[in-house]
């Protein structure tokens, strides 16, 4: 049973489409990212969950009752923003304490909610200081108290890492998912950071155009991208366009083994390139190293191929398995290898 | 070495001078001037006497010129924050073309010299002006109301002049304020008029004390439209003085009027800023 419904939401201004078709059902204490690129229509299908946004088209059922004309002040939902968006004139306490007066609160029990609150996001003992005397983090902390202290409904973040550095950040994120599970709360983020996505959620919702591309718990969407888009925006991958020809796919000339379970025709042949290993001598294909980064804990090679451009990724074991100008062999797994008919999902 | 430390002064040094010529000698001399005895007999004499400064602190004559030119000042000041605040946070709102065709019409009074938009005004608060025509015809009222050679009409004319100070410091103000505090707000459950007095209101509260600052300064020695629009019934200090320098050559005395306004606007902007910076202490931060 489905918590919270989004039923075919579109978001139009004027000629601009923002979001041109998105449903999607979310159980209740789900972790759900909307994950895309900027421009991709997941900041816009988040305001409209929250009420800021009126939808074009399509309905928004929370709990069995319908909120898509309902005002974001009667939604009761917590949301985070990307600025965090305190009140710079009131104290930590007040801010946290400002949903709960609006909901006439009796004092005493919203100093103990409050107190609480700040306890569970480890903020006590800045209960009276102001949001500029905070760090970003912290900032983010108290945004989050503000957000959960009325005991929403459902948790919006709308890129709450974005303006933190990349140490902080992934602090945070372990927080915020002990803390997500700890108080089993729906939560919807909004992110364009991948990583991010697939290291929180319990199903990613990726976007593109302003349409769902696929909507998948991570490990599945990883290993099973639905198309070009899906694998190349969710990690690294190699996308060679090629045709069906009987029990392996052609790409150029090459023959490439794959589970081909009965498609035909033009497809994609999609392969991650941390599946590829070296082989010296022989190998499915043949190439030349052009370059290679250190990533610390791997190699990232970029190779001319006959079937083109293609990355590989080594872990570090050690020295490293090949130079530039090298010619090596390459080969992976035929189940590791995916293939999508073209232009199925972009 | 010593060449860049004199740079500095250097740079200064022009405006400090112009600024001293221009400013300070001239208040030095009003000062000097507003302790000499008068007398319409010999006119201005020599010594130093502080009767012009008994003279009005005793005169109630004067007292009701001063009574009136704050009364005013202040009436002045509250109507244009209630007009100019509000149009400040709608001007906000407007889309950018909307916004800039908007901003010419705010500031438009600015643009019109002084003297050709309080006659002007004069054309419409007439008794046969333009106002209580329209009133008369429509029927709301019976026989014109009095607008001109009144405090209202006098009020009318300089909250038309000072509402763009206002509009332009809150609007300055919204500019720093983050969009999604509100969003904020209304998401913790706050309706619209919670989060205006408590979100909005209290972040733009410098621009309003800036704004009415100016507005009190320059309503309280406005003197164009108080000389045409209040006539010569209802004087202010400023008309006042004008009055004793040029009609009755009272030079003393008029230098001391004007340095009591210029003194007690200070005193007032000084500490009503002090008040509400205290009083408010974390939006001014």
């Amino acid at each position: 049973m489905a918590f919270l419904k989004l039923e075919s939401l579109r978001k139009a201004y004027g000629e601009f489409v923002a979001v041109k078709e998105c449903s999607l059902s979310i159980g209740e204490g789900e972790f759900v990212c909307l994950l895309g690129p900027s421009g991709c229509g997941k900041t816009t299908t988040l305001q409209m969950i929250a009420g800021f946004v009126e939808p074009t088209e399509g309905r928004i059922i929370l709990n069995g009752a319908d909120i898509t004309r309902l005002g974001p002040s009667k939604r009761g939902l917590g949301i985070v923003f990307q600025s965090y968006a305190l009140f710079p004139h009131m104290t930590v306490a007040a801010n946290v304490a400002f949903g709960l007066e609006m909901r006439a609160i009796a004092k005493r029990e919203r100093r103990e909610r409050v107190a609480h609150m700040l306890d569970l996001v480890r903020l006590d003992g800045f209960a009276d200081r102001y949001p500029r005397q905070l760090s970003g983090g912290q900032r983010q902390r108290v945004a989050l108290a503000r957000a959960l202290v009325i005991e929403p409904s459902v948790l919006l973040l709308d890129e709450p890492m974005g303006a933190l550095d990349a140490l902080l950040r992934e602090e945070m994120q372990i927080e915020l998912r002990a803390l997500q599970k700890r108080l089993g709360i729906t939560t919807i983020m909004v992110t364009h950071d991948q990583v991010e996505a697939m290291s929180l959620a319990d199903r990613v919702v990726l976007l593109n155009n302003g349409s769902v591309e696929q909507v998948a718990e991570p490990f599945a969407m990883y290993e099973h991208p639905s198309g070009r888009f899906a694998s190349t925006f969710l990690g690294k991958s190699n996308v060679l366009a090629g045709d069906v020809s009987g029990a392996s796919v052609l790409v150029g000339d090459q023959e490439l083994p794959a589970d081909l379970a009965g498609m035909s025709g033009a497809v994609d042949y999609i392969i991650r390139p941390e599946k590829i290993t070296f082989a010296a001598a022989g190998g499915l294909v043949r190439g030349q190293v052009t370059a290679r980064v250190f990533l610390g804990d791997r190699w990232l090679y970029q190779l001319d191929t006959p079937v083109g451009p293609m990355q590989v990724i080594d872990t570090n074991v050690g020295l490293p398995k090949a130079v530039e100008g090298d010619a090596v062999g390459l080969v992976w797994a035929a189940e590791n290898a995916r293939v999508v008919a073209r232009g199925a999902a972009s | 070495m010593t060449k860049r430390l004199l740079l500095p002064y250097g740079l200064v040094g022009p405006g400090l001078l112009a600024a001293l010529a221009l400013v300070a000698l001239p208040l030095l001399l009003t000062l000097s001037l507003s302790f000499l005895p008068f007398t319409y007999a010999d006119g201005i004499g020599d010594g130093f006497t502080m009767a012009n400064y008994v003279e009005i602190a005793t005169d109630g004559y004067y007292q009701e010129i001063f009574l009136r030119t704050f009364l005013l000042a202040l009436i002045v000041t509250g109507v244009s924050i209630l007009i100019g605040a509000p149009e400040a946070y709608i001007l906000a709102r407007l889309s950018p073309f909307m916004r800039a065709i908007a901003f010419v019409v705010v500031l438009g009074p600015l643009l019109i010299s002084v003297v050709v938009r309080t006659l002007g005004w004069t054309i419409l608060l007439g008794n046969e002006g333009v106002i209580n025509r329209v009133l008369l015809s429509i029927g709301l009222i019976s026989e014109p109301i009095r607008l001109m050679y009144t405090f209202t009409g006098m009020a009318i004319a300089l909250v038309h002049v000072l509402v763009p100070f206002v509009v332009l410091a809150v609007w300055t103000s919204l500019q720093k304020l983050d969009p999604a505090t509100e969003q904020a707000a209304e998401s913790l459950g706050a309706g619209p008029l919670t989060t205006l007095t408590r979100i909005v209101l209290p972040q733009v509260l410098p621009g309003v004390l800036s704004g009415g600052l100016i507005v009190f300064a320059l309503a309280s020695s406005a003197f164009a439209t108080p000389a045409i629009i209040g006539g010569r019934r209802l004087k202010v200090v400023s008309t006042t003085i004008y009055d004793e320098f040029l009609n009755y050559l009272n030079w003393p005395l008029g230098a001391a009027l004007a340095l009591v306004l210029l003194v007690i606007v200070l005193v007032i902007s000084v500490g009503v800023s002090r008040f509400v910076e205290r009083r408010y202490k974390q939006a001014f931060q």
